[in-house]
């Protein structure tokens, strides 16, 4: 099956990108923006014998290198 | 006394590293990245350089690089650890220092000399320097901010381990002297034993005058002193 993992940086840590995007967002007059995060999206076709086991499995793979919990949370779903 | 220089593929500082520490007398070899054996090596450096590509994230794949359990089994054992650059940004994500290096604040490549001041002794990295001491030395690199969890950075300050931070000339601590953003300027960190450390700046481009600036030299002389009192036979 098909697992989306979106991964993106804590929020309070600095996030060089989303600041300079929200500015240019700002600039063009989208004054309602806040807080813009950037982060990743990655995808991956799983064999599993259902879609719990392959999210916790999944979950377990961005804890130890898809995603580095210092710095970035994640969310993974199954989406096909 | 062999020190191990450890090679992933796209590492590109390691002739850099060797040659500085051949300038300091001391000698080293350069390892693949898929050797488990460094009991030889009196101490290890993980050059700088985009290993692995950096792809998912600066020193992310590195980690599990099969060298990397040997090297923490020497840094449990005491022996001197460093990483400089893409290196520094390996042992964090291998969980031998804390934090993280993320992208400049400025989004762009500095690649420029920048000043850093001694803030503790108490490191292979700067056991032979002096406490205020103000350091020119080259800095290369985009994913240069150094950023920890909270409780992680409150200890570094409070334990003494963060080693150097981006000054200006006369060696204040300003925001404007901190080129990448790095939370409290830092720009060189140790673990609590000090065996272990990692800097952003390259000290191995700084050792010879001719170069524009030997002041390098303190830094990679303190690990070799620590790497020559291992005394590990070659």
């Amino acid at each position: 099956m098909r697992v989306r993992v979106g991964i993106t940086r804590r929020s309070g840590l600095s996030d060089p990108e989303g600041v300079e995007t929200q500015r240019a967002l700002s600039d063009l007059g989208y004054t309602e923006v806040s807080d813009v995060h950037f982060g990743r999206i990655i995808t991956l076709e799983v064999e599993a014998s259902d879609p719990t086991d392959a999210v916790r499995r999944v979950e377990e793979m961005c804890a130890r290198l898809l995603a580095n919990p210092v710095i970035e949370v994640y969310t993974v779903e199954v989406v096909g | 006394m062999t020190v191990a220089v450890i090679v992933f593929p796209g590492t590109n500082c390691e002739h850099d590293v060797v040659h500085a520490l051949g300038v300091l007398g001391c000698h080293a070899e350069l390892v693949w990245h898929k050797e488990t054996d460094l009991a030889g090596a009196s101490g290890v450096v993980l050059p700088g350089g985009f290993a692995h590509g950096d792809y998912l994230r600066t020193g992310a794949i590195a980690r599990f690089s099969p060298v990397m359990t040997e090297v923490a089994r020497l840094a449990e054992l005491g022996r001197p650890v460093l990483g400089v650059c893409n290196g520094f940004q390996i042992l964090c994500e291998a969980g031998l220092l804390p934090g993280a290096l993320v992208a400049n604040r400025s989004l762009r490549f500095i690649c420029r000399p920048v000043h850093l001041r001694v803030e503790s002794t108490g490191s292979v990295l700067t056991a032979a320097a002096t406490i205020g001491d103000v350091l020119r030395i080259p800095l290369n690199s985009y994913q240069g901010g150094f950023v920890a969890p909270a409780p992680d950075l409150a200890a570094l300050e409070e334990e003494g381990r963060v080693m150097l931070r981006y000054c200006d000339p006369d060696g204040a601590v300003t925001d404007t002297a901190n080129p990448n953003g790095s939370t409290g300027a830092i720009a060189a960190i140790a673990n609590p034993a000090g065996n272990v450390a990692g800097l952003m700046p390259h000290p191995e481009r700084a050792v010879e005058a001719i170069l524009g600036s030997s002041d390098g030299a303190v830094l990679l002389g303190s690990f070799v002193a620590a790497a020559v009192a291992v005394g590990v036979a070659p």
